[in-house]
């Protein structure tokens, strides 16, 4: 069964509650005041996110006190935060931490964090890229020593998602099974957590450093592929958050041009902007396209979920990026200034961009699986 | 219509006359006396009053019953698809009677003449002019990029009846036989050596007033409905299926290279671009999607209005990248360049690549041109201001043209 891309109702009026939210505590002003804290988030904020709207644990179960959506509604969730520039520790802990327990973790460590995941009472992050850069599960090489459930780790993981506030580490490492998932806990001996100085203001990076740290084994077996799909997941959800950033560039862009005169008429009268607008336009909608199909297909459980993954980050990263660009030129000098909100945007958008795989990366990702 | 009773409908028809055991026309006469041609056309004009997306139950249910299927004759796209639904909005009921049959059925194939010379983009500063004799209009002028000229019996035409009001206000809109004496046409051999457009000249030809649609000085307005549909058919199209169409020649040709023809430097460069071209198409098809289910939901968006831009420019890098992966191979044009009327048949994938390449620098100037295309988006989807427009306010014959 193809995805059919119907909205329902209820997702028009999810994607209206959440729009008239951030409105309020994630404008810019907001945005400005949290990004320059060492948190990176408001946990008042965050606290309104998970109760009031039940938006923290969106994907995870009723059971484990989430809200039990899936993907579509993830979509919608994570298209209205980038387009609010939302300073949270979401994509970290509600997509990527969430979906990893979900994927990999035991039954006993679920029943534990997912639900202090959903009430907002711990951020957990996931360790997962080392200093080698690499955004593929071939490229762990961080070791689990020991045998049964308790294990020591020594090494390094970086850009860590909100790694400096976690109350909890997914570690993802290599142990006698293959790839697995391990716990450490903020209060682990020979845990050491620096900031990493982000290009991106509005989103928090850590380094993490183990030494002879001890960490409790949740996975059983070769996570590999599991972790793969957990990783095509989330670059799915961070392309539906590009594509609400780069919708809200566009609209910036088209906004200004429309208020903005020079040689006494509105700049978006002339053809130059006028179609570099137009070709905003066409690159949003095709990576909403991307975006939309790749959690549709989720939602659907199609198998080829892993390759359209892959196709939303390459594309929806080089829209974001392109729209952040032209959006900042077309607002001209004033786009250049701290005080204007372009140089936000840009920023977000090229950090997204790199975060999870380039779009290069993605693009051979997709190539192997369709055998080109 | 409950789609049961309109799949009964279908079988009624089947047993009346089957596709597998009559000619094409006769078949599509009968479809269209049973209200199966365009079912939201009325009653007695081919339809049946309901939507339009019900079309697709008619199809499904003849495909089910037959492994023929009468579909629209290639030739006859521009009256089926254009001439259909402007004759249905302005026509008289004597025409509707007459033509409606037999555009659908293909006796009668169609073509439309709009652009001029002088008048690309801006098909409203036309100069091909009408003057009233009695029961008759006098048409003198020259049409350009006429598909199917030389084939059609009837052409939709727009000539300007008053040159001394603003450009939008002095044409009409004629249907007018094709055989009428006065009529040249021209094959018109393009970057190809092929000629699927024609040149058609005028020449005082005698076209009765009353195949006149709409009013006189209307003519812009019914010029509208037929261009709506037409960036519909051209826009709507591109691959139905994952990694089908274009893409999955140009595919071929990549997966069929020849070992050692590349560097290993340019053996990722190109891949990187094969796999571009796919992620395209594959957007593209996702996005006319999207655009089906925003249409059938009632909350049309802009993903339907950027399909004709988007499919252009696609298609054109996609044709490019076919000539690339021939690489050494693209040099030679096998097919020759001896000017001839019609597409050649049953082309190999590289005869294929090499024809669209040329073929598809078309594609952003056909049907409104990229540019066009960008004012549109700009304008009606962004709500950005319109260009200051000079000749806005002139009458026809004050304006400056070359």
């Amino acid at each position: 069964m193809p995805a059919d891309f119907v909205f329902t109702d209820e997702h028009d009026e999810l994607r209206q509650t959440v729009r008239a939210f951030l409105a309020k505590r994630s404008d810019e002003k907001a945005v400005r005041a949290t990004m320059v804290g060492e948190r990176g988030y408001d946990p008042e904020v965050w606290k309104q996110l998970a109760e009031e709207l039940g938006l923290v644990g969106l994907i995870i179960p009723e059971e484990h006190g989430g809200a039990g959506y899936g993907p579509v509604e993830l979509l919608i969730a994570m298209e209205e935060m980038g387009r609010a520039l939302l300073c949270a520790p979401y994509l970290g802990t509600s997509v990527f931490a969430a979906q990893a327990l979900l994927t990999c973790a035991d039954a006993v460590t679920q029943k534990e964090l997912l639900p202090k995941i959903a009430s907002g009472a711990a951020i957990v992050s996931v360790a997962f890229a080392e200093p080698n850069g690499r955004w593929d599960v071939a490229g762990i090489g961080l070791r689990a020593s020991g045998t049964g459930a308790n294990v020591t780790l020594d090494g390094e993981k970086t850009l860590v998602l909100d790694g400096l506030c976690a109350d909890v580490l997914l570690v993802v490492a290599r142990g006698d099974a293959g790839l697995e998932l391990l716990r450490v806990d903020a209060s682990a001996p020979g845990l050491s957590r620096s900031a990493i100085p982000p290009l991106d203001l509005t989103r928090k990076l850590a380094r993490v450093r183990f030494a002879g740290t001890p960490a409790t084994r949740i996975s059983s077996g070769d996570q590999t592929s599991s972790f793969e799909r957990v990783l095509a997941f989330v670059c799915a959800a961070l392309a539906a958050e590009q594509v609400g950033g780069a919708q809200k560039c566009l609209e910036m862009a088209t906004d200004y041009a429309k208020s903005r005169l020079q040689f006494g008429r509105p700049i978006g009268s002339y053809q130059a902007i006028k179609h570099k607008c137009a070709e905003m336009l066409v690159a949003v909608e095709m990576a909403k396209s991307a975006a939309t199909n790749a959690l549709f297909i989720a939602a659907a459980n199609e198998p080829d979920f892993v390759e359209a993954a892959a196709l939303a980050k390459a594309y929806c990263s080089e829209a974001y990026y392109h729209a952040a660009a032209d959006n900042i030129q077309i607002h001209g000098g004033m786009g250049f200034t701290w005080e204007a909100a372009p140089h936000l945007y840009f920023k977000r958008a090229k950090s997204s961009e790199l975060l999870f795989g380039d779009a290069a990366h993605h693009r051979e990702e997709l190539a192997k699986h369709v055998g080109l | 219509m409950p789609e049961a009773e309109l799949r009964g409908r279908v079988q009624k028809l089947l047993a009346e006359a089957h596709p597998e055991r009559t000619d094409s026309i006769t078949f599509r006469r009968k479809q269209f006396e049973h209200g199966l041609a365009w079912v939201h056309f009325p009653e007695g004009h081919g339809g049946l009053g309901i939507s339009p997306k019900q079309q697709l139950t008619v199809l499904d249910e003849i495909q089910k019953h037959s492994k023929v299927v009468h579909h629209d004759p290639p030739v006859s796209t521009i009256g089926i698809g254009m001439g259909a639904p402007t004759v249905l909005t302005y026509a008289s009921e004597a025409q509707k009677k007459y033509h409606l049959p037999r555009i659908f059925s293909g006796e009668d194939i169609w073509c439309q003449m709009f652009s001029e010379p002088s008048a690309g983009s801006d098909v409203a500063g036309l100069s091909s002019r009408a003057v009233r004799d009695g029961d008759d209009w006098v048409v003198n002028g020259q049409k350009v990029w006429t598909s199917v000229a030389h084939l059609s019996s009837w052409g939709m035409l727009v000539v300007r009846t008053n040159p001394d009001v603003p450009k939008h206000d002095g044409l009409s809109y004629f249907i007018v036989d094709m055989k009428s004496p006065g009529v040249t046409i021209r094959p018109l051999y393009q970057i190809t050596a092929e000629a699927e457009f024609n040149e058609v000249f005028f020449d005082n030809v005698r076209i009765p007033h009353a195949n006149m649609l709409g009013k006189e000085g209307q003519g812009w307005r019914v010029a509208i409905t037929t261009l709506m549909n037409e960036r519909v058919a051209i826009g709507g199209g591109g691959p139905k299926k994952k990694g089908a169409g274009g893409i999955a020649q140009v595919v071929q040709l990549w997966q069929k290279r020849k070992p050692g023809a590349l560097s290993p430097a340019q053996e990722v460069i190109m891949r990187d671009r094969v796999t571009r071209a796919w992620m395209e198409n594959e957007l593209l098809r996702v996005t006319n999607q999207r655009a089906r289910a925003a249409q059938k939901s009632g909350n049309p968006g802009p993903e339907g209005s950027v399909g004709k831009l988007a499919q252009a420019e696609i298609n054109k890098r996609l044709w490019e990248l076919a000539i690339d992966v021939l690489g050494s191979d693209g040099l030679a044009f096998e097919a020759g360049y001896e000017l001839r009327q019609s597409g050649f048949e049953g082309r190999t994938a590289e005869a294929l690549a090499k024809y669209q390449f040329l073929r598809s620098r078309a594609n952003s100037i056909e049907g409104g041109t990229s540019e066009i295309m960008k004012n549109i988006l700009g304008e009606r989807v962004l709500g950005l201001p319109g260009d200051p427009r000079v000749d806005k306010d002139v009458p026809w014959k004050d304006v400056p043209r070359s």
